[in-house]
């Protein structure tokens, strides 16, 4: 078969059904965008940051003999008289001043009792409560706040990173890609993959995505890589790509472009033991990761909101090896222009033994999705029913805590 | 239908190879269980003393040559002494791998991978490199086909476990060395073993229960001489009570601590949790109940015994059913695509770092699965989503398209390499589109990048 026949059986067979532009992914249309201005990023900490070492509430009278160790030669660093941050969010102190940094404190999801990390993220982003099983939830809550807004485009939420994010999973459809992630195909190759892929729904809506992506992501002018070339480029650069930092800025790349809201997580927050030094190593990299965001966005830093978020805090006193065990009372960590920053907001319960959850943990006096709730109605406008019934269901979203500037 | 033989190479096994006959279904799947591992004497690792005695070495290298008065030659033994660990830790990976890619019996491999993953590790201490390949045939390979509990016993107790999940530093708070130096408690194995190993997250523990079982677990650490070591003097002195069950006395043992591990291995909830994580691994990621029942029931009745917990498995009529469920892990699929490539053995192990940097491990990161670097205890996800991401997916076909051509010189006829790699498991697209491709590259990288080849 010569190859001007073969491409014309190939021709023939996309018209069959399989064709590149007969795919609504494969095309290169401009997606009408959001109406939304304002941009939110929400980053999962993976592992359970302690809170009471990131926001230490230095003025509670209890705090300092629950960490002896840990207080040791660690300079905090003040906030507002009462709490004070710890020295690696240094880099964070100038959002401070700006009024563009904010903490929740004593939030936590619903999850209780069990302290599984895995249950736990799983909890934190279904969104959901106690009636629901855990793992029983197939969408992540920030899908949802997707799915009840109609006539977005795919562009409108990017998860970003290698890691799976259960937190955008879910019917509405959202862009997935990693900034180390490459693919570079001959148009031949292309027809013949999407023929191999056509009966086969997941490979098929996954390669679609891909190679829409790819097309998109390829800086105009450049060389196009060979398939070797570019193997070569994502092997060297997969390990690196885990960096939080090269996750924000191509998080901050899309959010200048269509996108209004990007996630992705940052791993490693467990720190049984000799925290001072993990903790140490993790909090510049969110700091780093935060401020790449600022930077990269520019003006628009101030239509956005960051918010970090976490399975659970840690115990109140550390263990027996400067470290902590697994808590329930935690912390969230807010950032962007579009706050009303320079607060530490929450209910403050107290550390004296009989305030604590189960006389071990932080007790949780909010709820991590009634915060995050106001937050999206502030910045989005999305109803209160919505969030109380679908997005967050059950959840109590009680006062306003005026979040957003 | 694809054959029973395609279930055993595919489904259950490391893949298809022209020059390996996949077994012909579970009597001889559960008959090569029987055998010796013979995979463990022709593809060798470096056991956990050597890597122990490298280790101390190099953490006292590093201490001396940082001396003001350190002399050329210390400089010279430490780079000397990091050096051989990089060596050693690169050739035992290989080698692990090389278990897989060239092993007749597939089924013993992937239950090994399946094992290795239950019982996640993660190199921590200086100087374990790649020692998650001396964990594996330490720990986890003597027991595939024996008893679960030994498994339990020898994973838990096993000094790069200890030292994972921080047991090396948890001390009994009233213990004597605890009193003296103001050491505690580290809760963090014994919530693992709890919660991942044995009973599973749905099992009826409570917080009580893993302080329990945190204290009845100190005393287990690592001795810089001889490895795994019970100390009586960081132990809490006392009984605990674990699921309502008394452990010990006064004084320590590490027999106390076996009890515990064997009643948390015969545990009902432990059997439940076992038999659905092995459904969902080999079936589907929506295990049917009557076969999680089958199989758990199976786990209880034999006391835990792995052959009969397989047997149910292997004999449930949806062992041999609706192929391709799951998605194949990215080492698996890199396993069987080398397996299927048929590059000789001794090609594979000659391999230098930078070129399986460049063809395997740093393509499995693109993929989503940072070689021996799990982000957590509970080791790499199982569903189907979670590996075919578009940038999952964009990485295999990537890798399909591109390595091939490079690793085997020249790349076999594609339409015979088709059944090779896939044998009637192929599809009618597939077998159209590699008869159509322009380039052998193209053909090949076509059928490692299909549905059926990354299904199972």
């Amino acid at each position: 078969m010569s190859i001007l026949s073969r491409r014309g059986f190939l021709k023939g067979a996309a018209l069959g059904g399989c064709s590149l532009a007969a795919h609504p992914l494969m095309t290169s249309m401009t997606f009408a965008s959001a109406a939304w201005e304002q941009r939110l990023v929400v980053i999962i900490l993976r592992g359970g940051l302690d809170g009471l070492d990131a926001v230490r509430p230095l003025g509670d009278p209890n705090f300092a003999a629950y960490r002896p160790r840990l207080l040791k030669k660690s300079k905090s660093l003040d906030l507002d008289g009462y709490f004070a941050l710890h020295p690696g969010f240094g880099a964070l102190m100038p959002l401070w001043s700006a009024g563009e940094l904010a903490f929740v404190h004593a939030v936590s999801t619903p999850y209780r009792n069990k302290r599984s990390h895995f249950d736990g993220q799983d909890i934190l982003e279904a969104g959901t409560g106690f009636d629901v099983p855990a793992g029983a939830v197939r969408d992540g809550w920030l899908n949802r706040m997707l799915q009840t807004v109609p006539g977005l485009s795919a562009q409108t939420a990017f998860s970003v990173g290698l890691d799976e994010l259960k937190v955008l999973a879910g019917p509405a459809e959202v862009r997935n890609w990693s900034p180390s992630t490459q693919l570079e195909l001959t148009p031949q190759s292309r027809l013949l993959l999407e023929h191999v892929y056509h009966r086969d729904p997941v490979f098929r809506d996954a390669a679609a995505e891909a190679m829409d992506l790819a097309d998109g992501l390829r800086v105009e002018g450049d060389e196009p890589l060979s398939g070797e070339e570019a193997m070569n480029d994502m092997a060297k650069s997969a390990f690196k790509a885990a960096g939080a930092e090269s996750l924000a800025a191509f998080a901050a790349a899309r959010l200048r472009e269509e996108t209004r809201i990007a996630a992705f997580s940052i791993n490693g927050w467990d720190t049984h033991k000799n925290q001072g030094k993990t903790i140490g190593k993790m909090t510049p990299r969110l700091s780093q990761a935060i401020l790449r965001l600022k930077t990269e966005l520019g003006a628009i830093w101030n239509k956005t909101t960051v918010i970090a978020m976490t399975e659970f805090g840690r115990t109140a006193a550390e263990n027996g090896n400067a470290g902590t065990d697994h808590g329930t009372g935690g912390l969230m960590i807010l950032a962007g222009g579009a706050l009303s920053g320079a607060r530490v907001f929450g209910q403050w319960p107290g550390l004296d033994e009989a305030s604590l959850y189960q006389r071990r943990d932080l007790m949780p006096t909010g709820d991590i999705r009634a915060h995050t709730g106001w937050i999206m109605r502030d910045m989005f406008g999305i109803e209160k029913s919505a969030l109380e019934n679908s997005i967050f269901p059950g959840v109590d979203l009680g006062r306003n805590p005026g979040i957003i500037a | 239908m694809p054959d029973i033989s395609t279930y055993t190479a595919i489904r259950f096994g490391t893949g298809i190879a022209d020059n390996q006959n996949p077994a012909s279904g579970p009597v001889e799947m559960l008959a090569n269980l029987e055998q010796p591992d013979r995979m463990t004497d022709r593809f060798p690792t470096s056991g956990f003393a050597d890597r122990l005695k490298m280790s101390v070495n190099l953490i006292k290298l590093r201490k001396a040559r940082r001396k003001k008065n350190a002399t050329e030659e210390i400089q010279a033994r430490f780079y000397a002494q990091r050096k051989e660990i990089r060596k050693i830790a690169f050739s035992d990976t290989l080698n692990h791998a090389a278990r897989a890619i060239y092993s007749p019996d597939g089924f013993r491999e992937r239950l090994g991978m399946f094992w290795a993953d239950h019982f996640t590790i993660r190199q921590r201490g200086d100087g374990y490199q790649g020692s998650q390949a001396v964990y594996v045939t330490e720990a986890i390979r003597p027991h595939i086909a024996g008893r679960f509990a030994d498994m339990l016993r020898a994973a838990v107790t096993h000094p790069l476990m200890l030292d994972y999940l921080d047991q090396v530093v948890s001390v009994g708070p009233n213990s004597k060395f605890g009193k003296a130096k103001k050491r505690g408690l580290n809760e963090n194995l014994a919530r693992e073993v709890l919660e991942l190993h044995t009973l599973g997250v749905g099992g009826p523990y409570t917080q009580k229960d893993v302080t329990q079982l945190a204290e009845l677990f100190t005393g287990m650490t690592v001795d810089r001489q001889t490895g795994f070591k019970f100390q009586p003097n960081v132990a809490e002195p006392g009984a605990e009570r674990v699921l309502g069950r008394k452990y010990g006395g006064w004084w320590p043992r590490m027999s106390h601590i076996e009890a515990a591990l064997e009643d948390l291995a015969l545990h009902p909830s432990t059997a439940r949790h076992l038999a659905r994580k092995l459904v969902v691994h080999f079936i589907s990621d929506t295990p049917d109940k009557g076969m999680v029942d089958d199989v758990a029931a199976a786990y209880r009745d034999s006391e835990g015994d792995l052959m009969a917990t397989y047997g149910a498995l292997l004999n449930h009529p949806l062992a041999f059913q609706n192929f391709g469920q799951k998605a194949k892990r990215p080492d698996e699929f890199l396993i069987s695509a080398v397996r299927a490539l048929e590059i000789p053995a001794k090609s594979f192990l000659s391999l230098k770092e930078r070129k399986a940097g460049q063809y395997f491990f740093g393509p499995m990161a693109a993929m989503g699965m940072r070689h021996q670097r799990p982000t957590g205890p509970d080791g790499w996800p199982e569903e189907l989503d979670a590996w075919l991401s578009p940038q999952g997916l964009a990485a295999r076909i990537q890798w399909s398209m591109a390595v091939p051509g490079q690793i085997r010189k020249p790349l076999p006829d594609a339409n015979a390499f088709l059944k090779v790699a896939l044998a009637d498991a192929a599809s009618p697209d597939l077998t159209w589109a590699v008869s159509v491709s322009e380039t052998k590259r193209e053909a090949i990288g076509l059928i490692f990048a299909s549905p059926e080849f990354n299904r199972r």
